[in-house]
């Protein structure tokens, strides 16, 4: 069991997410940083896709009633076990008695925090994910709060993972990004100033979506789109003209025009670009449409 | 029909009007295309969204040849009349929102003839969205077209029986809408414990009933 006796802006328990339910009004959810996840999982020998802690901008601080381990990962960020200085990326024995704290990250957003046997907590839809817009999963983490380890071991913990070297800074992030479906809905120049423009991102960029500053795109039609469906890493653009990519919590159906979709893989570079971060996107079409 | 690009692992596909649409999202339910992870239905469109990047050249071949037969009107569409594929959701009604006059007025007629006409046809529901278990109904018949509320109320109760432009939607959970409130419900339209967990899933068909009269 570990106790919570501190907790920063936001912990929630995330793993991989709902896919699979959309179509009843069910956003994905799961880890805004997913490879964080896993590879937390996989230092400390889980399931890649055992529930973790996510962090925003670290400050959590866990009491370990049992010896455990534990490894943190995502957004760099220092971690201590009782007062002594020990390593994120990397699997953290933490004794019986003893706490383990996480910093503020150096720079990112999310930190992850995996517990050997991961977080045991009561599924919704096949998952323990916080959707905190739906009112899915669990509440978030608070102080007092106890942390029961479940069963999630698959092998050895790890140690170190050579594939998951820590990520520097993130400065100058290109999102890859396919035009579509709605880029008709736009005259040629807003296809053109997305892909050349530099973008900000927002203060109210949250887990729904996250917000960008640029220049506006301008519509080629004004009538209203029928509700369709988006997915995560859709960007879409309301009537004022500034983008906002779609993201782990997501609505399932919008009613603005999807300008062009971030490459899923390249989604979880969202989850830790903070407000005035800046980024581009490298637009191609669909190599199955015709030319 | 026009399928179109959606990130690398998707695809939106197109059609003309809402029989089409339920058609096509029907004959894809009943031969999923491999690699098929969701399918969304929406006002005109399906979204299909596949595992890997490497199944959606797949896909669009499967669309295309799926679609063929559905869009020609060989296969029965959920919500047609003469297609009885679903069993009726019942919803027990108690008529006594807080919008029943406004919308009597907006449809210049007295509220009973309102009550008449939400529980004397029956309903499909179009798509989801909005919140779990939150469907977009359309009735066979019509004559309930309304504007939303000019100002949102910030909490609806759950189980509150609404009108918003030509559909009808109850609300799951308490939850902020601009729709107008014309009865409630104890019927629980969500429950994540029960599977499914959405009473009103796409393609179901619902019939109103007035508790007065039951």
């Amino acid at each position: 069991m570990l106790v919570v006796e501190q907790v920063g802006t936001l912990a929630l328990l995330q793993d991989l997410g709902r896919p699979g339910h959309t179509h009843l009004g069910v956003p994905p959810s799961g880890a805004a940083d997913r490879p964080a996840l896993r590879l937390a999982n996989r230092l400390v020998g889980n399931d890649e896709g055992a529930p973790a802690v996510e962090l925003l901008l670290g400050g959590l601080t866990l009491r370990a009633e049992q010896a455990v381990v534990v490894a943190v990962t995502g957004a760099p960020a220092p971690v201590a076990v009782g007062r002594r200085v020990s390593s994120p990326y990397a699997a953290v024995h933490v004794p019986a008695g003893c706490t383990v704290s996480v910093g503020r990250p150096v720079h990112g957003l999310r930190s992850y925090l995996a517990v050997r046997g991961g977080f045991a907590a009561s599924l919704t839809l096949g998952s323990a994910s916080t959707d905190l817009t739906s009112g899915l999963g669990p509440p978030p983490l608070e102080p007092g709060q106890r942390l029961e380890v479940g069963g999630s071991v698959t092998g050895p913990s790890r140690g170190s993972d050579l594939t998951g070297a820590r990520p520097g800074p993130q400065r100058g992030v290109t999102l890859r990004a396919v035009v579509g479906p709605r880029d008709d809905w736009f005259s040629g120049d807003a296809v053109h100033a997305l892909a050349s423009a530099e973008w900000q991102v927002c203060r109210d960029s949250d887990r729904v979506g996250v917000r960008l500053q640029g220049p506006a795109l301008s519509r080629a039609r004004t009538d209203e789109l029928p509700s369709e469906a988006v997915v995560r890493g859709a960007v879409q653009v309301p009537a004022a003209g500034q983008p906002l990519v779609f993201f782990a919590d997501h609505p399932t159906t919008g009613g603005y025009p999807v300008i062009a979709v971030v490459l899923d893989e390249d989604t979880d570079l969202l989850a830790q670009l903070a407000p005035g971060d800046t980024l581009r996107f490298a637009l191609r079409r669909a190599s199955w449409l015709p030319l | 029909m026009r399928i179109l690009p959606c990130g690398d692992r998707a695809v939106l596909v197109e059609v003309d009007d809402g029989p089409s649409r339920r058609r096509l999202d029907a004959a894809l339910r009943r031969q999923p295309p491999q690699g098929v992870v969701e399918q969304v239905p929406g006002a005109r469109t399906v979204l299909v969204r596949v595992g890997a990047a490497g199944d959606v050249p797949g896909l669009v071949a499967a669309v295309r040849a799926v679609a063929g037969g559905a869009l020609q009107g060989s296969e029965p569409a959920q919500g047609d009349p003469q297609a009885r594929l679903e069993e009726t959701v019942r919803i027990s009604v108690r008529y006594d929102g807080p919008d029943l006059e406004e919308v009597a007025h907006l449809l210049a007629v007295p509220p009973e003839e309102v009550v008449r006409r939400h529980t004397s046809q029956s309903w499909t529901v179009e798509f989801s969205g909005f919140a779990p278990g939150f469907g977009y109904l359309l009735g066979d018949e019509g004559g309930l077209d309304v504007p939303r509320r000019a100002s949102p109320r910030t909490r609806i109760p759950p189980g509150s029986v609404a009108l918003g432009g030509p559909f009808t939607g109850v609300y799951p959970r308490p939850s902020p809408g601009g729709w107008q409130l014309i009865g409630s419900t104890d019927a629980r339209l969500w429950d994540p414990d029960r599977d499914p967990p959405a009473l009103f899933a796409p393609g179901a068909r619902v019939r109103f009933a007035d508790v007065r009269q039951e």
